[in-house]
């Protein structure tokens, strides 16, 4: 039997409740130093990827200024005044949801930029089917059932999970804050990622509490076993090591509960600032998928689809200001995204209804903060089929993060991605 | 005679104070699914619907007075590239070959084991399989050191005793070849005593080493000479007597048995010193109390406190006596007992390895397809037994005399089963076993049918029922609805959240039952279905039954 068959057939992706490994970790014992593979591993760079569930209302996002009229016309009952807009500089008029001030003077300082109208060609509209090319990086047509991440650690981090922890990757290669690890972390055999599944479970760890009534029979039999799944997991003592290298992070973050991406964000920066070498996380904030009542009528700048917008902008925004203040803003770069964006013409109960193609933010100091594309050319009359045509393939921008951000050569990039995809020019 | 357990006295939970007074709660899902859980490997979810429709009692009647044939023996499913074995053709019974050597010996030792993982596999609705594990782990023999044959015949005899009376069986495993080679019985002779059986016989499989127990070396001295004489028959595998070697002195006990003497007996009459003997060991109330915990122990909860030795296994041990130690009525009085069902005792219980695994082959109702060949169905159940030797359970061969130390070893008891080795090994066993069932080779595979077994929900269509049902069938305890709703959100809907993820499930399992030949959105469905349940198997609340 092959080793690969061999894994398929003793264990599947795996996924990390109370921050369990699935892993034994006898299994581990004498592992070799040089597993790593020459590509991709020797820098310091980190992708923090940010999933905004639902499908974000992109052109309620990003305003097309300079097509302000047919904007207005397509979706009257939740256009965004234009006065309102926060606008950006580029070679037309372009401007942020006013929700998003602190993204906004992101973007300002060059720290922050736009990708516009990103997508792929046959866009699927189902929920479901879509996160899953976005996360597996597939055609719209094609199943694939690895994550484009994990075919990624693939690449960099063979024969993982025999051969780790090692002392050239003592830590876990991706973390996803939440309970499952994501389909985007899915290698070929196994799931590369690790769930911390949620802040609570991570503070808890840290501070070795536990929720559990041990008064009871079946209680004090869980507290066992959580306890012993806890210690079993080499890498929850990785993560709570790093958590408390860092004692202090930035005092402006968004009150704890208020802003569950703000939440997961902070304990990131946490964790890289702790030393760990991870080189994906990914982080989520729900809440985009928004069919009725996504703003509020009396002022369209306010409302559901705000409340969001804001959270982004001001998790983003933290997140930045602790990594400089952390001294680690300089290995990090994030991109959001989102399983699609809407329809342009807005629906009678003041929502929109699924779409295709739609902006992308990114983030880092060492990215190239500009707006990558043009605002989506809409349509004088727009029917509530019409849709925003997608200028940029969504597997460009993995392609661009994976050579020019985590150092992947063409060749390899092509090889995680089974094809070319030109370059954008972010980094 | 009730008496406190000094170690036991730090216990923290609360006791639980309900008695053996017959169960007149009301009779759910719920209460059959904790019978079926405690008494089966496994409760299958079309068992637990059936049972729910009866009463408690005839419930439990079903799982102990349902008469059973004895199982098809075990046959030649081991031929292979590298060996033929000569003397039993494939697809034939091996049992009855005594002589058995080098490879031929440990192919049939496996192909034992292999059919013993699939008698609890394939089970029917009684408790006979969970006793048979019970008695293996109190009159232990271990499989490698006694050989297929004789562990065939011991692994007969359990089955054949498993719900008859108690005594008869100590009879029959004192006599037995397997047990008479394992504790050195076959070589205690009257010129050279062998004192191992004797010990045993009171310390592990009758008056144990409880509180209650007084016996002396002298005891265990004088118990020896009575059993001398009895060897194997090497022809035939069986014990025989033999007159010559057995002690026909006198033997006198202490006090503890009323300073009882066996007279010796001479020839063949010899023999029936045994029989005094054990009338004499069954005399003692210390027998039926020390088998009552261990009973206790398997089916209820590890910890015996003062309320509990008091409230349930002083007049358990009474009804033992009375019924002159016929397991039964034991069974019964517990099993229908107030007691049984207390919340208080529902999930206190960690699994064993074959719990876990066997259980969740059948909690998942994994089906083998009916053309299965004997030597693929045996690749597959192997995994099972496999898994559960890695686990620390191999089955046939518990680590020494006492059994498994999860059923004996204080304080941890069946915490003992869980450690840094063996807790990722489970869950990344029922993970596999969700994601890609259980395997031998690309073609032999028995899978979970994921869909199917969320149609067992009461609807599927809707997620927050779907969980909850699910927990239901799988746990023996619910989660927080916080934790229900996060799982909702982050696992089923990934994110989705508000009303409008619940819609979206909704049209997504309307559409696959509407058109069951489209792939994508049977994928979506699956998809979604795998990673539920790979997260709740993998929570430690499946460990607990």
């Amino acid at each position: 039997m092959k080793r690969r068959d061999f894994l398929k057939n003793t264990a599947a992706g795996v996924l990390l409740p109370y921050l369990l490994n699935g892993f034994s970790l006898k299994a581990f014992a004498g592992t070799s130093l040089m597993h790593a593979a020459s590509y991709g591993a020797d820098n310091d760079h980190i992708l923090v990827l940010v999933q905004l569930s639902g499908g974000n209302d992109g052109l309620n996002t990003v305003i097309p200024i300079s097509q302000y009229s047919a904007y207005q016309a397509a979706r009257s009952n939740i256009a965004l005044p234009e006065n309102k807009l926060l606008s950006l500089s580029g070679t037309e008029q372009t401007g942020l949801h006013p929700a998003m001030a602190s993204m906004h003077q992101l973007m300002k300082e060059g720290k922050a930029g736009i990708i516009q109208a990103v997508g792929y060609p046959q866009p699927n509209f189902s929920h479901f089917r879509s996160s899953d090319i976005w996360m597996t990086g597939s055609d719209s047509a094609k199943i694939i059932t690895t994550g484009w991440a994990g075919r990624y650690l693939d690449q960099v981090y063979p024969e993982f999970p025999e051969k780790y922890p090692s002392t050239v990757m003592p830590d876990p290669l991706a973390i996803q804050v939440g309970s499952i690890v994501s389909e985007t972390f899915m290698g070929p055999a196994y799931n590369m990622g690790l769930a911390i599944s949620n802040p609570t479970s991570f503070y808890n760890l840290v501070e070795g509490k536990s929720e559990i009534d041990k008064s009871t029979r079946l209680g004090e039999q869980l507290d066992y076993l959580q306890n012993v799944s806890v210690k079993t997991d080499q890498y929850s003592t990785v993560i709570k090591t790093a958590a408390t290298k860092v004692p202090k992070q930035y005092s402006q973050y968004p009150a704890q509960g208020t802003n569950a991406l703000a939440d997961q964000l902070k304990i990131v920066a946490r964790l890289i600032a702790g030393g760990l070498q991870t080189k994906i996380y990914l982080v989520s904030l729900g809440g985009f998928d928004i069919h009725s009542s996504q703003v509020i009528s009396k002022d369209t700048t306010t409302g559901t689809h705000a409340v969001v917008l804001k959270k982004l902008s001001d998790a983003v925004y933290a997140f930045m200001k602790d990594l400089d203040y952390l001294k680690v803003g300089d290995k990090v770069m994030g991109v959001t995204f989102s399983e699609f964006g809407r329809r342009i013409r807005s629906n009678a109960s003041g929502g929109t209804d699924h779409g295709a193609a739609a902006p992308v933010f990114y983030f880092g100091n060492k990215v190239k903060g500009t707006i990558v594309g043009k605002n989506p050319t809409l349509p004088e009359h727009a029917t509530e089929n019409d849709n925003i045509a997608m200028q940029h393939d969504f597997r460009s921008l993995y392609a661009t993060l994976l050579q020019q951000w985590l150092k992947l050569s063409p060749a390899q990039s092509e090889q995680v991605l089974y094809g070319k995809f030109p370059l954008l020019p972010i980094v | 005679m009730a008496y406190t357990h000094a170690k036991y006295a730090q216990s923290k939970t609360p006791p639980v104070n309900s008695g053996l007074k017959p169960f007149k709660g009301k009779w759910t899902e719920a209460e059959a699914r904790h019978l079926l859980k405690r008494t089966q490997f496994g409760a299958k979810p079309a068992d637990v619907k059936d049972f729910a429709r009866l009463s408690v009692a005839q419930c439990v009647s079903i799982l102990i007075n349902t008469a059973e044939p004895a199982p098809l023996p075990p046959v030649n499913d081991y031929n292979d590239i590298n060996f033929t074995d000569p003397d039993v053709p494939a697809g034939e019974t091996w049992v009855n070959v005594v002589k058995s050597v080098g490879t031929q010996n440990f192919k049939r030792q496996n192909s034992l084991k292999i059919w013993w993982t699939g008698q609890m596999l394939f089970q029917s609705r009684t408790i006979r399989e969970k006793m048979v594990v019970f008695l293996h782990n109190h009159f232990v023999t271990e499989t490698r050191i006694v050989g297929s044959y004789m562990a065939y015949q011991y692994n007969a005899l359990l089955r054949d005793h498993a719900l008859g009376n108690f005594k008869t069986l100590v009879k029959q495993i004192s006599i037995n070849a397997a047990m008479l080679r394992y504790l050195n019985g076959a070589q205690n002779t009257k010129k050279a005593p062998d004192e191992n059986y004797a010990r045993e016989l009171q310390e592990l499989f009758t008056v144990g080493k409880g509180p209650g127990s007084h016996y002396t070396e002298a005891d265990v001295k004088a118990a020896a000479k009575v059993l001398t004489g009895y060897t194997i028959n090497n022809t035939t595998g069986t014990y025989q007597f033999v007159p010559d070697k057995h002690d026909e002195g006198d033997k006198s006990f202490s006090a503890f048995y009323n300073n009882h003497v066996i007279h010796g007996r001479k020839g063949k009459e010899g023999e029936q010193e045994l029989d005094e003997l054990l009338d004499m060991i069954f005399a003692k109330e210390e027998v039926s109390c020390f088998i009552c915990r261990k009973l206790y122990r398997f089916f209820v909860y590890h910890h015996i406190d003062e309320h509990t030795e008091k409230n349930i296994i002083v007049p358990l041990a009474q009804t033992f006596r009375k019924s002159n130690y016929e397991i039964k009525p034991v069974l019964q009085q517990l099993l229908q007992s107030t007691h049984f069902y207390d919340m208080a005792n529902r999930g206190g219980i960690i699994k064993s390895p074959l719990d876990f695994a066997a259980g969740m082959y059948r909690e998942f109702d994994i089906q083998l397809s009916k053309d299965i060949d004997i030597v693929s169905k045996s690749r597959i159940v192997q995994r099972i037994y496999q898994f559960a030797a890695t686990t620390q359970q191999n089955i046939g061969d518990p680590p020494n005399v006492a059994g498994w130390p999860s059923w004996y070893q204080e304080p941890l008891y069946d915490k003992l089963w869980i450690n840094s080795d063996t807790y990722p090994k489970r869950s990344r066993f029922a993970i596999s076993v969700i994601q890609q069932g259980i395997n031998f080779q690309e073609n032999c595979i028995a899978r979970v049918d994921i869909i199917e077994f969320a149609k067992k929900t009461s609807d599927p269509s809707q997620p927050d029922v779907l969980i909850n049902d699910s927990i239901q069938l799988l746990y023996p305890c619910n989660l927080s609805e916080t934790e229900r709703t996060q799982i909702k959100n982050s696992i089923l809907l990934t994110n989705m959240q508000g009303n409008m993820g619940d819609h979206y499930w909704t049209q997504a399992w309307l559409q696959m039952l509407q058109k069951p030949d489209d792939k994508t959105i049977r994928n979506n469905v699956l998809n979604r279905l795998n990673n539920l349940y790979k997260y709740l198997v993998s929570l430690p609340q499946y460990q607990l039954c």
